[in-house]
């Protein structure tokens, strides 16, 4: 089959590689019908993300037909139509029985590795890394889903592949950074960051009764996107002071809550930004995070700080005195998709929302290493890339 | 320093720092003595070389106890299957470790009690078979492709609480285990708790080495239990091994 293969910092290429098979009797075997490439996978791309092994295959946005199923599956069958989690998750350990499906126990084989760096591991994911189980992503023509009677979900006839795709993260991610942010009806949500993650934070706040929604970023087309099909109030970061603006539009007392769905490879405007940026490319620091300290600096006392965005290591110059002296509260972390998805699938069929709207390019999995490098770019418009094998 | 011989109960052999045997600790002191004379009667030419090593050879017979052979994981003072000789103090390799499984208490006693489980989860071993009820027969992967076995025996057991094991004589690997269970905090499931000991093929030495190559017996074990884990909750051990890449 073709697959989208990483073969270093800045060499992803399309591949022949073997067919996956079944290797665990809950396993089954997708045929990929719809991928798409995340704003996450740009950070692999980039080489930020450690135990990464050449020829590793990408991808962990996808949905597609079961075309085989593990004898111990008895939830799937062929011919089923699934969107396909990107989180991991055994559905018996005691933090998937608490609905905590990104902290499963069981699905990382690699847990040691994050156990060294982190205490202790969540689970595994799709085409993320060794660390992050090294499982084989979906930017392929078929996938290999391991405990496929927890994670793929199936998907009603009436609904498109565009509309149900992202499913598999961006939507429950955004979701379920609103949701961490506690809104109570009027409330007013910071988003800091456009791109697909940023706008179903702005779409999912709406839905969760914010009074009023301001989305930042520095892209003119993003920002559009988040006015037009966003409805948000928005803050042009390169021409506004950020902080003051929030400041003077809340009437002097700041968002109640504060979203950065921006995460490790923040590109500010600000002093701080060209600091972290010196420091990551001497490779003395992991993270960029002048979102972050924004949004932490900009949120109201007493207010709420959600993170999205994908940080890994040891972050450099957090305001911390800032967030204690508030008061605020920090919400972050994966998303437990497998908990959203069946919410979220039952708005979309409702009409409420239509998650398709952020597609601006849709491909050819051929085309997936020039999409890459128009998308890290933002070339030609890019918000989303979506790839039909 | 003891002078006096201990008595010569093999019990007591066993729990004693001896590594020795009778004859080897008499032939010892014989060679000892003869060589720290024969040093002490020609010091000008070298002989002070040969008075120390006369030294060190009374002082390994008196004692009845051998570095090297501490280091090398010989002991030829007690029946070499006795896992209290073979296993006691800093003597073999202790690993110990603990993992919290989201299942019922009796349900992994159980389970381990049925010790033909084992290798579904421990990597080294590659069969256990029950001969009695108590005595089972082990078959490892030793070094170098080589395959040791053994003879173990449960001799301690508290049902729904402890299952210990050891080997028995003439094995290959003198081994013994024990397995604890106790209900996991806030009664969420069940911590299980393994001691592994074992005298590694290779002695201490051996075992330094293996540990240079990432294979320490501390690693193995933690990833054993984290495969006992995912298969009693999960069913199966995850795995990529055989998927396809570029």
């Amino acid at each position: 089959m073709k697959a989208l293969c990483w073969y270093g910092t800045n060499d992803v290429r399309v591949a022949r590689v073997p067919d996956p098979r079944i290797l665990n009797p809950r396993d089954a075997i997708v045929k990929v019908t719809l991928t798409a490439i995340c704003g996450s996978d740009l950070h692999l791309l980039d080489g930020f993300i450690p135990t990464m092994k050449r020829g590793d295959i990408l991808g962990h946005e996808f949905m597609g037909e079961v075309v085989e199923v593990g004898s111990g599956n008895h939830k799937l069958k062929k011919g089923d139509r699934v969107v396909v989690p990107f989180t991991i998750a055994c559905g018996f350990c005691h933090f998937c029985e608490r609905g905590l499906w990104s902290a499963c126990d069981n699905s990382n084989p690699n847990a040691w590795m994050l156990e060294e760096a982190y205490g202790y591991s969540g689970s595994g994911l799709f085409g993320y890394s060794h660390m992050m189980g090294g499982y084989a992503g979906g930017q392929a023509e078929y996938v290999r889903v391991p405990f496929a009677d927890v994670g793929p979900y199936k998907v009603p006839d009436h609904l498109s592949d565009e509309q149900v795709l992202f499913l598999s993260d961006i939507f429950p991610t955004g979701y379920m950074a609103a949701e961490n942010c506690n809104i109570q009806t009027g409330d007013t949500v910071a988003v800091w960051g456009c791109g697909p993650v940023g706008q179903f934070c702005i779409a999912s706040a709406w839905l969760l009764g914010a009074g009023r929604v301001i989305a930042i970023d520095r892209e003119p087309e993003r920002l559009m996107m988040a006015a037009d099909k966003g409805k948000a109030e928005v803050i042009d970061l390169t021409r506004t002071h950020v902080f003051e603006a929030l400041r003077d539009m809340t009437g002097g007392r700041g968002p109640d809550a504060c979203i950065d769905a921006v995460g490790l490879e923040s590109h500010g405007a600000t002093f701080d930004d060209w600091y972290d940026k010196a420091k990551t490319s001497m490779m003395m620091a992991t993270d960029r995070l002048s979102a972050l300290r924004q949004a932490i600096h900009a949120c109201r006392k007493g207010g709420t700080v959600s993170i999205p965005g994908v940080y890994g290591g040891l972050l450099d110059k957090v305001p911390f005195g800032a967030a204690f002296g508030k008061g605020l509260t920090l919400k972050m972390g994966q998303t437990h998709v497998h908990r959203y998805l069946p919410v979220l699938m039952d708005r979309i069929e409702k009409g409420q929302i239509d998650p398709s709207y952020v597609i601006t390019h849709r491909l050819r999995l051929d085309d997936a290493p020039d999409a890459y490098t128009t998308f890290r770019a933002k070339e030609d418009g890019c918000i989303k890339v979506v790839m039909r094998p | 320093m003891e002078l006096t011989w201990p008595d010569d109960a093999a019990d007591a052999r066993a729990r004693s720092n001896r590594n020795l045997s009778e004859l080897e600790r008499w032939a010892s002191i014989a060679a000892g003595a003869g060589l720290t004379v024969y040093g002490l009667t020609r010091l000008r030419n070298s002989g002070w070389a040969y008075a120390t090593l006369g030294g060190l050879l009374l002082r390994r017979g008196v004692t009845a106890h051998c570095d090297v052979y501490e280091a090398l994981g010989v002991n030829t003072a007690a029946d070499p299957g006795d896992t209290r000789a073979a296993l006691r103090g800093s003597r073999g390799v202790n690993v110990l470790d603990s993992v919290t499984i989201n299942r019922p208490l009796e349900e992994m006693y159980r389970f381990w009690r049925n010790l033909e489980n084992l290798p579904r989860f421990m990597r080294h071993l590659e069969s256990v078979e029950k001969v009695t009820d108590t005595i089972s027969h082990w078959r490892a992967k030793g070094p170098a492709g080589t395959v040791v076995e053994w003879d173990a025996e449960i001799h301690n057991e508290v049902p729904s609480q402890v299952i210990g094991w050891r080997s028995l004589e003439g094995a290959d690997v003198v081994s013994a285990g024990s397995v604890n269970f106790d209900s996991a905090v806030g009664g969420t499931g069940t911590r299980v708790t393994v001691h592994l000991q074992y005298s590694p093929p290779g002695g201490k030495v051996g075992a330094a080495v293996a540990k240079l190559f990432g294979r320490d017996a501390e690693t193995e074990i933690r990833e054993d239990l984290r495969r006992f884990k995912q298969l009693v909750e999960a069913g199966e051990v995850p795995t990529t091994a055989g998927q396809p890449r570029g």
